[in-house]
């Protein structure tokens, strides 16, 4: 089959303009975000004088500290994510089910943290969470407790900053997922025979697995590299990966070493990004054919 | 599959939305095994009575009672009604055969069972083998007979169907209420059905309750409906009707009508050619104003000199001159005095 030259020619120019269109995201995103990258890989493959080695590497995985701030990153990110479920899927659920006024003055509401700044916010939690902080002063006035609550500079604290920062993160596609459920074929569900339980677990949840899994992909991934919350709330003793690339650089101003890390945060990233993509597939899977 | 069915009864059921009236004092029985129809246009409350019979619309005041049993305040969940929804409703993450094995797993059927109903089910609205398919797989009319096999398969004590074929097209539409009345006289389960279809009323019910405005305005057979509408807004919504004060209507026969009530003739009762004895039948004489050929039929439309417009329906097989009559003509046109229906309200 022959293709009059006139139209491929078009075709050609058509693909050109709107390359073009795309061109200025593409060498912004290219250069702000791939260079560095590319940048950090390979300062994590040189020495201090410049010559290629694995060395960087090897340092940092047989090190203990790497391996231990490996296991508090992946107990925070797994941790505010069971919070975000815990809390956060009741909460989208009620905000779906109730009249879109009152869902759209909560998700303000919700939202509204999130124009704070990380720092104020964070310092806010010390000042409710201290040993004679709000929280505290109140549970001892009331006689529920002796001694103060250990409930900030440490894990709990981190946590609860954590937890805070994420939430609004999380139920933002939660809700929108369960918002766009069919009312119907709730009722449907109800009309056959599902008590409320019965319809979360067979109807609701299924149907916004979807929006679950993005907000859970958000809350997991972006803790990864969390910084400040820990490094405030944690008072020194909780030290995931991002704190560790802080030090290596500010203490040890080893900047391969801290390279290394770097890349294995974005590793980490990578495979926890693929294991939700892939646990959603098989979720898919497994409902459809239930 | 025989479910024993179960008479329906509300009283003085009431329902509002803010001002808005939904349900206004609605009273209705309906006899175990019966097919009824709420017919009436968008905002009359017939879906407002569906949802709550099925408990879905919490009522201000009044009962519902199934089988003498008080459903009032029973969750939509215990009260065993099988419901058809307008866009379907089906489990779109679930197969064909998950979504009608749906109610009987909750109802904790061994699987093995389940399946075997749920494959009778299937076939009994003739989709046998189409059980492994995905929802989005399926037309829409396969899709609605899924819901309808999901409706009937767990032996529901009662139907309700809202407008289960308004998404389909025209021919399947008519071919479907058909196939839903052969499947509830098979089944024999007492039935509501909603629509704003008034043919589809007329053509699946036992008897049909017109609403308008959150009241029931008229019930009754399809026939009685039709032919005997008590007040105006139910001889126009169920057909072409026209309405005219008595003493208007001409011929030996209107003399004995009481002047000042409104009565009211089908269009098809219409004739062109005086048929019968002229002491048994009604006359109108006007202009031709407009005309149009529809296949079955004729539609013409004259005015009189009185000013009523009346809209005349002629059969195509007796509307031999129809095609050669020009706009302006003058015309008589004749009813038998047994199609004149005087209605209950006064004259306007």
């Amino acid at each position: 089959m022959t293709v009059d030259p006139g139209f491929s020619r078009d075709r050609r120019r058509e693909r050109l303009f709107f390359l073009g269109l795309a061109a200025p995201a593409i060498v912004i995103v290219g250069l702000s975000a791939a260079v560095p990258v590319l940048w950090i890989l390979r300062q994590s493959l040189l020495t201090i004088s410049g010559e290629a080695t694995f060395g960087n590497y090897q340092k940092i995985l047989s090190s203990d500290l790497t391996w231990s701030s490996l296991g508090v990153t992946l107990a925070l990110s797994s941790s505010t994510l069971a919070i975000c479920l815990v809390l956060g899927l009741p909460l989208a659920l009620a905000l779906a089910s109730a009249s879109r006024r009152v869902a759209n003055f909560a998700l303000i509401l919700i939202m509204l943290p999130l124009w704070t700044s990380i720092l104020v916010r964070t310092y806010g939690w010390l000042v409710l969470l201290r040993r004679g902080g709000l929280v505290n002063a109140t549970l001892s006035a009331l006689g529920f407790i002796d001694q103060p609550l250990p409930l900030v500079y440490n894990f709990t604290g981190a946590l609860i900053g954590m937890t805070h920062y994420m939430l609004p993160l999380f139920v933002l596609p939660v809700y929108a997922a369960m918002r766009d459920i069919d009312g119907n074929v709730v009722r449907a569900a109800a009309s056959l025979g599902a008590g409320f339980w019965r319809c979360v677990a067979t109807v609701i949840l299924p149907l916004s697995a979807g929006g679950i899994a993005s907000g859970s992909t958000i809350v997991f991934v972006y803790t990864l590299g969390f910084f400040i919350t820990p490094a405030v709330l944690g008072g020194g003793k909780v030290n995931p990966i991002a704190i560790r690339i802080e030090r290596t650089l500010s203490t040890f101003q080893d900047w391969s070493g801290a390279s290394a890390l770097g890349m294995l945060l974005l590793l980490l990233v990578l495979i926890a990004g693929c294991a939700f993509v892939a646990i959603r597939r098989l979720a898919g899977e497994r409902v459809r054919h239930a | 599959m025989s479910a024993a069915s179960l008479p329906i009864t509300i009283t003085g059921l009431r329902k509002s939305y803010g001002h808005y009236v939904a349900l206004d004092d609605v009273g209705l029985d309906i006899s175990a095994g019966e097919f009824l129809t709420l017919l009436g246009p968008s905002g009359s409350g017939k879906t407002t009575l569906l949802m709550a019979l099925a408990g879905f619309v919490r009522p201000e005041m009044g009962m519902l009672a199934i089988g003498g049993r008080d459903v009032t305040r029973l969750p939509p969940n215990k009260r065993d009604i099988g419901v058809v929804f307008q866009n379907y409703a089906l489990f779109p993450h679930m197969s064909v055969l998950a979504n009608v094995e749906y109610p009987l797993k909750l109802r904790g059927m061994p699987k093995a069972e389940a399946r075997g109903l749920a494959e009778t089910a299937l076939a009994r609205v003739k989709l046998f083998g189409y059980g492994a398919r995905d929802i989005a797989a399926l037309s829409g009319g396969q899709r609605q007979r899924v819901a309808l096999a999901r409706a009937i398969v767990f032996e529901p004590r009662v139907m309700l169907m809202d407008e289960p074929l308004s998404a389909l097209d025209k021919n399947l539409r008519e071919h479907m209420q058909f196939e839903i009345r052969k499947l509830h006289d098979d089944l024999g389960v007492t039935t509501i059905y909603v629509t704003h279809d008034q043919r589809e009323a007329l053509t699946m019910s036992d008897r049909i309750a017109v609403m308008d405005a959150g009241r029931i305005q008229q019930i009754g057979t399809p026939r009685e409906i039709y032919r005997r509408p008590m007040n105006r807004f139910v001889a126009e919504f169920m057909g072409e009707a026209n309405i005219t004060p008595a003493s208007r209507l001409e011929g030996q026969a209107a003399a004995s009508l009481p002047p000042t009530r409104l009565a009211m003739i089908r269009a098809e009762n219409f004739e062109l050619d005086p048929a019968g004895p002229a002491r048994e039948r009604v006359e109108i004489s006007g202009r031709l104003s407009s005309k149009a050929f529809r296949g079955e039929n004729w539609l013409l439309n004259v005015e009189t000199l009185a000013g009523d417009h009346f809209m005349l329906s002629i059969a195509a097989n007796r509307a031999a001159g129809c095609a050669d009559l020009e706009t302006g003509a003058q015309l008589r046109a004749y009813a038998a005095f047994d199609h004149v229906h005087l209605l209950e309200e006064g004259s306007s």
